[in-house]
């Protein structure tokens, strides 16, 4: 075999491995983001003590634990409860409830952000609190977190080689299996960082390309 | 004049140790334009904001023809205070338009009017952007419907606050202080439209500092001074021949500091 050819063996192996990764990462994404912003609507708006208190805890232990740890629990942990999920549904939700509590202090602040003056012009044509969140508050929002919600997403592509310590296929860890086979160490790993590279570079990209969209509009 | 759109009674509103109304009664009749005139501090704009239940008056009580606002009697029978949610369809009756006008940036001009139709009002598309177009027209904007806000000036901005405010057909259009913040050669564009409502008839109460304006335009005027109303009436008996030292005090700085002749 020549090295172009060993070369295509590693890049073809570690494809799909970047598959997984995507189906991760977007899978993650749903979560973090949708859970973000529940989160982020009930501590803006919802004044219960409780709640609130709640919800800084939960946002506080995830944050401040490493997401490793938090796969390793939801893994290993849950099957001695013989709740067993897949690697890959296991990294899903470990990534989404850390992205949750990432995403819901940048979209606290997102919806802070905003002038009240913004809410009690929605409010005085008549919407109600629902309608005004949905086609007032939260399109502003997303528009002032935009560019942070672009760093937690390429963040999130790169964390996901995490999920190879619990034996999701992904990425790292056809790369390891690859490595142990066939020693091509730097070229294997050379690969690996090419293909994410591949991955996160369009994705911030689209991010940026669609901020200056917004920005051309105002 | 019997014919009355809307009764305040008794209002009172405190932020902590602070009385910031101390007990405000007026009628507004159907068609009338009202001024609040009176120094910062005096609670005119706290007064405008309690009408649709921005603020949350302590005591006292506000109707719209015989429709009680912002109250509901409980299962019990005695009053509560609505939910903005419950408020929604009494604050759509009751337009507002504000001194910073809070158009929504992420909107083009024409959806910023159309929304509270749409939403709302329930409106179908198509017939609540005609209504929007007819509203740009009538504040003089039908040029800009497919800008954004940010680029428009101070007085098209408010102007398209204006076509909001009345794309919402209200019965009764409160403006808190709506030429304050914007630049001296601004303010005309935006008197003009509020004159030409006032003088199709709609019933509309007017935050101001703009005194000549307001005797111009206003059937009556209520000066307001620290949270009670001193003197109210015809609005060029109060604003020519006051007849209280207060309100006199009032107009003789107001005067002197946009040097205008009363």
């Amino acid at each position: 075999m020549t090295q172009i050819d060993v070369f295509w063996t590693i890049l073809s192996t570690l494809m799909g491995g970047a598959i997984t990764a995507v189906q991760i990462a977007v899978g993650a994404f749903v979560i973090a983001v949708s859970g973000g912003i529940m989160l982020a609507t009930s501590i803006t708006f919802f004044h219960l003590r409780v709640l609130k208190l709640f919800i800084a805890s939960y946002i506080e232990w995830m944050r401040n634990v490493p997401a490793l740890a938090h796969l390793f629990v939801i893994y290993f942990g849950l099957a001695t409860f013989d709740i067993r999920l897949s690697p890959l549904v296991a990294a899903i939700l470990g990534l989404g409830m850390v992205g949750a509590a990432v995403l819901c202090d940048i979209f606290a602040a997102g919806f802070k952000s905003l002038h009240a003056g913004q809410r009690e012009a929605a409010l005085s044509v008549g919407m109600t609190p629902r309608q005004t969140l949905l086609h007032v508050l939260l399109p502003q929002m997303l528009r002032v977190t935009w560019p942070s919600l672009g760093n937690y997403t390429s963040q999130l592509l790169k964390d996901t080689s995490i999920a190879s310590a619990i034996a999701a296929p992904e990425i790292m860890f056809f790369a390891r299996n690859l490595v142990t086979s066939t020693f091509e160490t730097t070229l294997i790993y050379l690969t690996a960082m090419l293909l994410y590279a591949s991955i996160v570079l369009p994705v911030s990209w689209g991010f940026s390309k669609a901020e200056n969209h917004m920005e051309n509009k105002r | 004049m019997n014919n009355i759109l809307l009764r305040v009674d008794g209002l009172k509103k405190s932020y902590g140790n602070l009385e910031v109304l101390k007990g405000i009664s007026f009628d507004l009749s159907k068609g009338e334009t009202l001024s609040l005139i009176g120094p910062s501090g005096s609670g005119k704009s706290t007064c405008l904001r309690c009408l649709n239940f921005l603020e949350r008056p302590d005591t006292g009580s506000i109707h719209l023809e015989n429709e009680r606002i912002g109250q509901m009697p409980d299962k019990r029978g005695t009053l509560r205070f609505m939910s903005d949610r419950e408020l929604a369809p009494q604050r759509r009756e009751i337009a507002m338009v504000f001194q910073l006008f809070y158009l929504w940036p992420h909107l083009n001009v024409r959806d910023n009017v159309a929304l509270g139709s749409i939403k709302a009002g329930r409106m179908p598309k198509a017939q609540a952007y005609e209504l929007a177009d007819e509203m740009l027209d009538k504040v003089h904007l039908s040029k800009k419907a497919t800008e954004y806000p940010e680029r428009l000036s101070g007085g098209q901005q408010q102007r398209v606050a204006i076509a909001r405010a009345l794309a919402q057909q209200p019965k009764l259009i409160l403006f808190d202080e709506p030429t304050s913040a914007l630049d001296p050669e601004l303010v005309g564009e935006v008197l003009t439209v509020i004159r030409e409502l006032a003088e199709e008839g709609r019933s509309m109460i007017l935050v101001t500092h703009e005194i000549r304006f307001a005797r111009d335009v206003a059937d009556r005027v209520i000066f307001m001074e620290g949270g009670h109303i001193v003197e109210q009436g015809l609005a060029a008996d109060v604003i020519n021949q006051p007849k209280l030292e207060r309100t006199r005090n009032f107009l003789g700085q107001v005067s002197d500091n946009h040097g205008m002749a009363l």
